[in-house]
């Protein structure tokens, strides 16, 4: 028997994927484009929901990671574009799936060196301190020349895919939809794993994983570095959808937006990245065309949610979560 | 006479002015229950921090299992074998009481670094942490979130994840606290078998449970030792009497 909550995750991401293919083949190919903003933004908030959500490792920095695999994708891209080597006499690629490990090791390195110093903190200080550290590679970005600066960096062509003609609209969004639900999907393990339970343990209360004798720094640790790769590899992705990769990838703007999406959706939940992406890119579309102050609106509905629906949309239609 | 299990000596904490520990000593023998008595404030709390690492002393040494543990964090003091409960409770809210456990057994088994496998599928953790809350008395209530569970409840939680943590050494905060008669009449003849498992240092308000389990006493005032003895020398003790039982042993 499936939970209230099964139902409308099968329900969320039977409509992701089907309503792009009516839309493009009713010849309306931007909504194509929407709905894989939507699941790269999802992807991206999957990661941060994983800290956040599960750990309650409030992160105000994972633009660096979004950003960091942006510019993995940019940079290789670039590279391969100009046959320059890249370092160590290694050239670049076009290669999405070397693009995508790229990303998700620098990604990863980047949480690992980040998380090592903010995971000793907690509460407001680890939300401004992960936000200063996402601010110094925001300044360093615009600062150096080399790829861009402030301009950002272009990607001529979209990079490629073996098998898939990329620069199609609908097979762009099906190869970012597949990549969201193998994140999903790895979502779903961990949370229900061995160390989901000492991860969710540890947000509920510290003391009490400590002793039973697992260390909670440890655990939080590899759980932001596994974010950290998510939201990157979901950067990559972004990166080649605009092809285009620029500073306000690492702004603190994108870092409370992916904090704002699993607000919306539903903090800890697995389709809450889902809802949330789709209500905010909806709402910047529908409201965007309306009103230059589309925000304000959103703040409208953020401060609804939080007053009144703690659960995000996902609690909202379907209750409260559930732990066995 | 036997190695003891666990031996403080001379530690002590002060929290600015207050002396909360002042310069205490005392040992746990395998297969005894040493309650530690004292009046509110005494510093019953603090020392028992300090044991299972939640607290740094100033000064002073804590042997445990035969090496010093003073170095040590609370997750690797509770994987040698100490397992505290709290004065007030401290569990996984959310988390059923089973889940609550499981977390123990998890720890015990090693590793917490397993991604792939569902735990509520894991019959070498649900079954484990099953049969402790049923040794506690709580299998019937094994499913419900522990935020939904009484005071009483709760502390039974906490001993069965320091059952299943497979302890060398009880560390026990007024487990007694909240229970009712009945609950602590249960709980006494439980904690007089445990001893047979692991040795217990209990600290505890009520009076008949104590006198009834302890195979030895200590007595704490303003952070010092003022008694040590067997339940006999204790009861008639002055200056026992003067500062913690009054008329009422
Ligand atoms: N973290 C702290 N900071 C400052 N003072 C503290 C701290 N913890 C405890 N104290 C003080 O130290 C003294 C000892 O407290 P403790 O909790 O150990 O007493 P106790 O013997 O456990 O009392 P009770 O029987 O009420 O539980 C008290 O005066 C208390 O106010
Ligand atoms: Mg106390």
């Amino acid at each position: 028997m499936a939970s209230r909550e099964t139902l409308l995750n099968i329900g969320l991401a039977l409509l992701l994927l089907v309503l792009p293919v009516i839309a493009n083949y009713s010849g309306e190919p931007f909504y194509v484009t929407l709905a894989t903003r939507i699941a790269i933004l999802s992807l991206a908030a999957v990661g941060l929901n994983l800290a956040l959500g599960l750990g309650g490792l409030v992160s105000f920095g994972h633009a660096a990671f979004f950003g960091i695999g942006g510019y993995a994708a940019g940079i290789l891209a670039t590279h391969a574009f100009s046959g320059d080597p890249l370092i160590f006499g290694l050239p670049g690629t076009k290669q999405m799936l070397i693009i995508w490990i790229v990303a998700i090791a620098a990604g990863g390195l980047a949480a690992l060196l980040i998380g090592l110093i903010t995971l000793r903190t907690s509460g407001v200080y680890f939300i401004m301190i992960t936000l200063a550290f996402a601010q110094m590679i925001f300044y360093f970005a615009i600062s150096w020349p080399a790829y861009g600066g402030e301009d950002g960096l272009p990607i001529y062509v979209r990079n490629a895919f073996p098998g898939v003609n990329t620069l199609k609209p609908l097979s762009y969004f099906l190869v970012c939809y597949a990549l969201l639900a193998v994140g999903l999907v790895l979502f779903k393990l961990f949370q229900d794993s061995r160390f989901g339970a000492a991860l969710q343990a540890a947000r509920q209360n510290e003391v009490r994983v400590a002793s039973v004798g697992i260390p909670p720094y440890r655990i939080r640790l590899v759980a932001f570095v596994i974010s950290g790769m998510f939201t990157a590899v979901a950067g990559a992705l972004f990166a080649d959808l605009n092809r285009f990769v620029s500073p306000s990838m690492l702004s603190w703007q994108m870092s409370g937006e992916l904090i704002v999406l699993i607000i919306l959706g539903g903090v800890g939940r697995l389709f809450g990245p889902v809802a949330g992406a789709a209500l905010f890119v909806l709402l910047e579309h529908w409201l965007g065309g309306i009103t230059e102050r589309w925000q304000f609106f959103l703040g409208l509905i953020l401060l609804g949610v939080v007053l009144f629906a703690r659960g995000g949309l996902i609690g909202l239609i379907a209750g409260r979560a559930r732990h066995g | 006479m036997a190695e003891p299990v666990l031996a403080i000596s001379e530690l002590r904490k002060t929290f600015g002015a207050l002396k909360a520990t002042d310069g205490v000593s005392l040992d746990l023998r395998p297969g005894e229950i040493h309650a530690l008595i004292g009046p509110n404030g005494a510093g019953k709390t603090t020392l028992i921090n300090q044991i299972a690492g939640t607290l740094k002393p100033d000064a002073g040494s804590i042997r445990f299992d035969g090496a010093d543990i003073g170095g040590l964090g609370v997750a690797e003091r509770a994987r040698r074998g100490l397992g505290r409960t709290f004065q007030v409770s401290s569990l996984a809210p959310e988390f059923s009481a089973l889940r609550n456990v499981m977390l123990a057994v998890q720890s015990v088994q090693g590793s917490s670094f397993r991604f792939f496998r569902p735990v509520m599928r894991d019959r070498s953790l649900t079954e484990p942490a099953m049969a402790a809350l049923e040794r506690v008395g709580l299998g019937a209530r094994a499913h419900l979130p522990a935020s939904e569970l009484s005071h009483g409840e709760r502390r039974q939680i906490e001993i069965a994840i320091a059952l299943a943590l497979g302890s060398k050494a009880f560390l026990l905060d007024e487990p007694m606290a909240g229970m009712g008669p009945e609950g602590s009449k249960r709980l006494t003849e439980f904690l007089d078998g445990l001893r047979a498992e692991a040795p217990i240092l209990l600290v505890e308000h009520d009076m008949n449970a104590v006198f009834a389990l302890a195979d030895r006493i200590t007595v704490l005032d303003y952070g010092r030792v003022i008694a040590t003895g067997t339940a006999d020398e204790i009861r008639i003790n002055p200056e026992v009497r003067r500062a913690y039982l009054g008329d009422e042993a």
